[in-house]
């Protein structure tokens, strides 16, 4: 933005309005239903809050879900770099095609995603009428939520990672090859920092979707307490007991993470801003 | 890179790893959509259409589109309004309004029904207040198009952001400057310019708020032929054991979801969505 656009600020019409608006409309669709949620959590008092989420079987939730996540992360970290080089570096037949199935994950509906997944490693399903005679059981185990925090959860490393690497110009990469540097040097050395800003944040944003993840994973998890309850569903069934007090304090320890997440994908964007203008 | 030269021939590290991802993404991805359509259409047609036409499925059907008519509308008039916000002027508390607008996208969706029912439930914040009045949110039709408010809010603006930033003021001041109004200005300069940004957040907006599984499980009740949405209805079916109706119900939204990813195909040759994140 050039200096002149910013000393004119207030010379477009519509800032009152536009502010007036958004501050209203924040106000009543996002605060004021998470500051109802957290009044819900402070009124329980340090003790039952404790005593909630450290119990045997939140723990048990936390550890699979994170487990899970952490695993589903891995493999989409791997697949999101290998599908944004293959995406950014090669032309092949089909290529657009490809392009476009990498979003579908997203455009999906979560419980269109679990319910197909829970079909095809059924007894009778296609997947699963290979591997259960050969003893591996996806469904109503781990590897079934782990299946379903990854299908769920691809775009987010290619679409962070992929503009990054169209970015990056030829010239850098050619120095280096006139330097003797091999091609795994080159992607090690040259290639890689540039883009690991925007695969740890494609990687966060991926591995918070999948601690939150519901609609994939009820459908394929089961709910076997403490060996296949995810946190959210561990809410579910919670409120459906009527257990306010405890879907409240759980849904309160996914909100921090989602705070979390939030502070370091913004840290990583101001990272990632100070390197593209150093390369500038 | 340019077409101009002829092509290097393929190295072997090539062939792998193109063949890899094809792979890799033919089972991810491919299969599990091909079994949608195949287990919807595989007792025939006639069958296919039965499923759909069941009442409690077509009252989902209805119920889902009229989530999508009230929520997409007023989602982006709030995302023009927050875009114009932030890209046009620099104000105390913009990074704040900022994160507050992103925030549903990290929020599980079961959260987001959590904080809706405590807000709203008879539990709640303002619930006990509303009933006093007669007015019961929780566990109807409003609550579904409320939390499904919530779920999609940063997605029009999230488009628009990057796209006003770069494109900056000066075509709206020099509209301005040559005697246009505020609304002038909006309907001449900035709605060309935005369009297919605005589009492209409406689609992805719509098969969200079609899709929304965990938020509106907790809100609605799930009462059949009354707040049950599509997904739901799918969960339900599926409960009772009928596949095929749970199948056919999915196909329609999986026939949406090709709609969305092509629509974006269609746009991204006009630059739309290529700096964007999910």
């Amino acid at each position: 933005m050039s200096a002149t656009a910013r000393k004119s600020r207030h010379l477009l019409p519509g800032f009152g309005l536009t502010l007036g608006v958004s501050m209203l409309y924040l106000t009543i669709i996002v605060v004021l239903p998470i500051a109802a949620m957290l009044l819900k959590t402070a009124s329980l008092g340090w003790d039952d809050l404790w005593r909630i989420v450290s119990s045997r079987r939140s723990m048990a939730a936390y550890s699979i879900t994170f487990s899970s996540a952490l695993i589903a992360t891995v493999f989409n970290g791997l697949f999101g770099v290998l599908l944004a080089w293959v995406l950014v570096r090669y032309h092949f037949p089909g290529k657009r095609v490809l392009e476009a199935l990498v979003d579908l994950p997203f455009a999906l509906p979560t419980a269109v995603a679990g319910l197909t997944l829970v079909t095809l490693f059924s007894e009778n399903g296609w997947y699963g009428q290979v591997l259960i005679p050969l003893g591996i059981t996806v469904n109503y185990t781990q590897a079934g939520i782990v299946i379903a925090m990854i299908f769920t959860s691809i775009p987010f490393v290619v679409r962070t990672v992929q503009p990054v690497l169209e970015d990056i110009q030829p010239d850098i990469e050619e120095a280096a090859r006139t330097l003797g540097a091999t091609r795994w040097q080159i992607f090690a050395r040259v290639i890689w920092p540039v883009i690991l800003p925007a695969f740890i944040a494609g990687c966060v944003l991926s591995f918070a979707r999948s601690i939150g993840e519901f609609g994939g994973v009820v459908f394929i998890a089961g709910n076997l307490p403490g060996l296949t309850e995810v946190v959210s569903l561990l809410i579910y069934i919670r409120l459906d007991e009527f257990s306010y007090e405890g879907a409240a304090a759980l849904a309160t320890v996914l909100l921090l993470v989602a705070f979390l997440t939030l502070l370091v994908t913004n840290l990583l964007q101001s990272w990632q801003l100070r390197y593209m203008d150093k390369s500038r | 890179m340019s077409d101009a030269t002829p092509r290097p021939a393929r190295t072997g590290t090539e062939i792998l790893l193109i063949g890899l991802t094809l792979v890799l993404t033919f089972f991810i991805i491919v299969v599990p959509v091909a079994l949608i359509f195949t287990y919807a259409l595989r007792a025939g047609i006639g069958a296919y259409l039965a499923n759909i036409l069941a009442p409690d499925t077509l009252h989902a059907v209805f119920l889902t589109v009229l989530a999508s008519i009230v929520v997409v509308p007023i989602n982006i008039a709030f995302g023009v309004c927050v875009a114009w916000l932030v890209t046009r002027f620099r104000f105390p508390g913009r990074n704040l309004l900022i994160t507050i607008t992103e925030l549903p996208f990290s929020i599980s969706p079961i959260v987001a029904g959590v904080c809706y029912l405590f807000l709203y439930g008879s539990q709640g914040l303002l619930g006990p207040l509303l009933e006093a009045s007669g007015i019961r949110l929780m566990f109807t039709v409003t609550a579904i198009f409320l939390v499904s408010l919530f779920v999609t809010a940063p997605f029009v603006a999230r488009e628009l952001i990057p796209l006003m930033q770069q494109q900056g003021g000066d075509d709206e001041e020099a509209a301005l400057s040559l005697g246009a109004n505020g609304w002038q200005m909006f309907w001449y300069v900035t709605l060309p310019n935005i369009r297919w940004a605005l589009f492209y957040g409406a689609v992805l907006c719509n098969a969200r708020v079609m899709g929304e599984f965990g938020a509106v499980s907790v809100v609605s009740g799930a009462i059949r032929g009354q707040t049950n949405t599509l997904p739901l209805q799918i969960s339900l079916l599926f409960n009772d054991f009928n596949v095929a109706g749970s199948f056919a119900a999915a196909s329609t939204l999986a026939f949406i979801a090709l709609l969305t990813i092509v629509a974006k195909a269609a746009l991204e040759t006009r630059g739309v969505g290529t700096g964007g994140r999910h």
